[in-house]
């Protein structure tokens, strides 16, 4: 139960690149993912902006190595997976007990979505093959087919903190010694369902988001999936290459206010935070970084800025929504941001939070608006809180 | 591993739920589709709230909070839930809209309804539970998941007691779908008769079963729990067996200790042939009883068995309609749940007297 859990694997594809490189690469030339709906066909094309990735789905499965005509998600997640899987450079990984730990939100919706107008006109039409993969977990199944992983496969569902707790949880099955090597994350296409989904909650920026901005209007939906690899200490000895942190703090706590709002005072927030910080014996003065969830919504940003004060105040770590960049990937963001929290780490930079022109004046901190490099991250803290009153924190380490 | 069920909370196409006795007066189906017996909610939700939940939050919340009492834990330190399909009510109602309305004038309570956490969230909104909170969406594991995550709570000393569920739900429309992917069978069958016209498909079942495991033994416990495992995809036989020879040797029990194997045959031919097989070998001496005739198939089911392996420890009789021969007099203390769902997503479970 004592044992470190090392992160010494990281994939990502977002809206700002095709891999963690192309990811970093954005990041530094401060350029965004969000624009004009390109590759999802909805009424909303020209209305409201997305972050997509820039690619169709035959170029996407293309990457992927699998067939077009599967879900979005499945691709996104097996790109990013991959590469995750390879960075580790784990050579004996049959000799291993290797699992996989993914999250979503909605499955394979985006082919149940064609699906739906047909069957509606007749029960006995629609392609069978766009919902044979609607499950979660399907999709999860036919990465890890691929991947060849098969000593413990699981999905997890918790809307926006969904693949934080992927994360949370591959390090607890470590620390059990139920397994040596977990890939962890998640993945989420855009699709129409859940565009209509957030447009009727009116939470969406008909322009590209402002987080812990005064003037913030909503969040852009984005997709793309982010994956770790997550081993123990004796695996990690044995690697060629240097881990590139620790995973070392993590909570998962409940807002139990409202289905899809926040408390006021962010006390889901403030407890996922401190829990994290508890449970890896940390002070809040030794975080150098905060990954926001920072989705740019009037509520979200109010409740875990107050959550921050309160837990922080007065020495506040830097801190940014890279959001800001990739949209809110919804299932993926948890794995995404991890990835570039271990990224902060490594590279010893500080993302910049993009449009950020009016602090907010309930808060007495702002987050960083330009990239900061050559910075020493020592620990750095992800935030990913959902619907549900699902918050969970991670908090990465420097070696 | 030692864990004690100390309540549970069953809604099922069986009358499980309430105080009722064990299994006295079985439910007869005839048909493809058994569906859940719902209680009068009036008295268990706020009927202010009743109004906004779809069903399968309504069975949910119900199953949870019998459970709860139950046990008597007003709040539970962690509240985990798995489902396969999720709130499909909701999904489905929100996607015929904007199918239907072409994305316009749709409004917001179905999309919200139809997150996978919704049942597990509105537990703890009810009960205004700031604890850990989770949800699994693994077909046939979606509620090992939650029980393997459940177990390691208690065993990391970061719960002293979970609330574990599985929620699952057939619609009019994901009943149509599934059943032209061939899972069920093309001709009316009573339940009661599945196992004795085996052929192609099953029967489509649902269920909101809830457990209240808890670290220490109290006075009121149904059962301990000492064991869970789970398997992918077997490439063949061998290794299925290998899983539960490694699985009994893990937790030093001779299959001659166990007093009742309870596996999921669902009268399907295919399905059914994973435990023919075991029938022949590991479990050829074996008491063996069925389930699946009385509360369907679907991915969580392995929740209704170790429903009926709690039950049947507590009450110390094995109800008539399991149609078990050779127990009289005996009793149960040891409890196998091997189910496999399409044979891709294995599980098992040790159950035994407190």
């Amino acid at each position: 139960m004592s044992t470190t859990v090392f992160i010494v694997g990281v994939g990502a594809i977002s809206a700002i690149g095709d891999n963690v490189a192309g990811c970093l690469a954005s990041f530094k030339k401060g350029k965004a993912g969000i624009g004009d709906m390109v590759y999802l066909d909805s009424a909303y094309k020209n209305k409201i902006p997305v972050a997509e990735v820039k690619h169709t789905n035959e170029q996407l499965a293309a990457l992927a190595g699998m067939s077009p005509k599967i879900s979005r998600t499945a691709l996104l997640s097996s790109i990013a997976a991959k590469e995750a899987m390879d960075d580790a450079g784990i050579s004996n990984m049959d000799a291993l007990r290797t699992g996989f730990i993914s999250a979503n939100t909605v499955g394979g919706m985006d082919k149940t979505e064609n699906f739906f107008s047909e069957f509606l006109s007749n029960p006995g039409k629609g392609k069978l093959r766009n919902v044979v993969n609607h499950e979660c977990g399907s999709v999860t199944e036919l990465v890890a087919d691929q991947l060849g992983i098969k000593n413990y496969v699981s999905t997890i569902s918790t809307a926006c903190s969904s693949s934080a707790n992927a994360i949370f949880l591959a390090a607890r099955m470590i620390r059990h010694n139920m397994l040596d090597v977990v890939i962890a994350g998640g993945a989420d296409a855009i699709t129409k369902f859940t565009l209509n989904g957030f447009n009727t909650l009116m939470i969406l920026d008909s322009d590209y988001c402002k987080p812990f901005d005064e003037n913030r209007k909503g969040l852009n939906l984005g997709e793309g999936a982010g994956y770790v690899v997550l081993v123990s200490e004796k695996i990690a000895k044995t690697l060629p290459k240097k881990a590139y942190c620790t995973l070392s703090g993590y909570c998962n706590a409940n807002d139990a206010y409202h289905q899809t709002a926040s408390s006021p005072d962010g006390i889901g927030s403030y407890l996922a935070m401190d829990g994290a910080l508890k449970k890896s014996g940390l002070l809040p003065s030794d975080i150098d970084y905060i990954n926001l969830h920072g989705t740019g919504t009037q509520n979200n940003d109010i409740a875990e800025g107050t959550a921050i004060k309160r837990l922080f105040d007065p020495h506040y770590p830097k801190m940014s929504s890279t959001k800001t960049f990739t949209g809110h990937t919804l299932g993926a963001c948890g794995g995404l941001e991890a990835v570039f929290s271990a990224m902060a780490i490594h590279h010893k930079i500080i993302y910049p939070n993009l449009r950020l022109q009016t602090p907010m004046k309930e808060l007495p901190f702002v987050p960083e608006t330009v990239l900061g490099e050559n910075i020493t991250v020592r620990h750095a803290l992800s935030n990913s809180f959902g619907f549900g009153g699902n918050c969970s924190s991670l908090i990465f380490s420097k070696l | 591993m030692k864990m004690y069920i100390r309540g549970t909370g069953n809604i099922s196409p069986q009358k499980t739920f309430g105080d009722v006795p064990f299994l006295e007066e079985p439910v007869l189906y005839n048909g493809i589709r058994l569906t859940c017996i719902e209680p009068d909610y009036k008295d268990i939700i706020d009927p202010k709230m009743i109004r906004r939940m779809s069903r399968i939050i309504r069975m949910g919340v119900a199953a949870a909070n019998a459970c709860l009492q139950e046990a008597a834990i007003p709040v539970p330190d962690a509240i985990i839930t798995g489902t396969a399909y999720g709130c499909l009510q909701d999904t489905d109602l929100f996607l015929t809209k904007m199918v239907e309305q072409k994305e316009e004038l749709l409004t917001p309570t179905a999309f919200i309804q139809s997150t996978h956490n919704t049942i597990g969230a509105q537990i703890g909104l009810l009960l205004k539970s700031h604890n850990y909170n989770n949800a699994f969406v693994h077909r046939g594991f979606s509620f090992e998941s939650a029980l393997l995550d459940g177990i390691m709570l208690l065993m990391e000393n970061d719960a002293s007691n979970v609330l574990v569920g599985a929620i699952d739900e057939i619609t009019d429309n994901s009943h149509a779908i599934l059943k032209r992917f061939g899972l069920y069978r093309t001709a009316a069958v009573s339940n009661m008769d599945l196992y004795s016209t085996v052929s192609r498909g099953t029967i489509a079942g649902e269920g909101a079963t809830f457990f209240l495991l808890a670290k220490e033994p109290s006075s009121h416990d149904y059962a301990q729990l000492n064991g869970l495992a789970t398997f992918y995809k077997p490439k063949d036989h061998a290794e299925t067996e290998q899983h539960i020879v490694n699985f009994l040797a893990t937790h030093s029990v001779h299959i001659s200790d166990i007093d009742l194997v309870i596996i999921g045959r669902n009268g399907n031919a295919k399905d059914d042939a994973v435990y023919d097989r075991l029938t022949q070998t590991i479990f050829n001496t074996s008491i063996l009883a069925n389930y699946k005739n009385l509360c369907g198939e679907y991915p969580t089911a392995a929740a209704f068995a170790l429903w009926l392996a709690a039950g049947i420890i507590k009450n110390g009789i094995v109800p008539a309609v399991l149609n078990v021969s050779n127990t009289t007099g005996k009793t149960m203390k040891k409890i196998l749940i091997h189910n496999h769902y399409q044979d891709t997503h294995h599980s098992l479970l040790l159950v035994s007297a407190c």
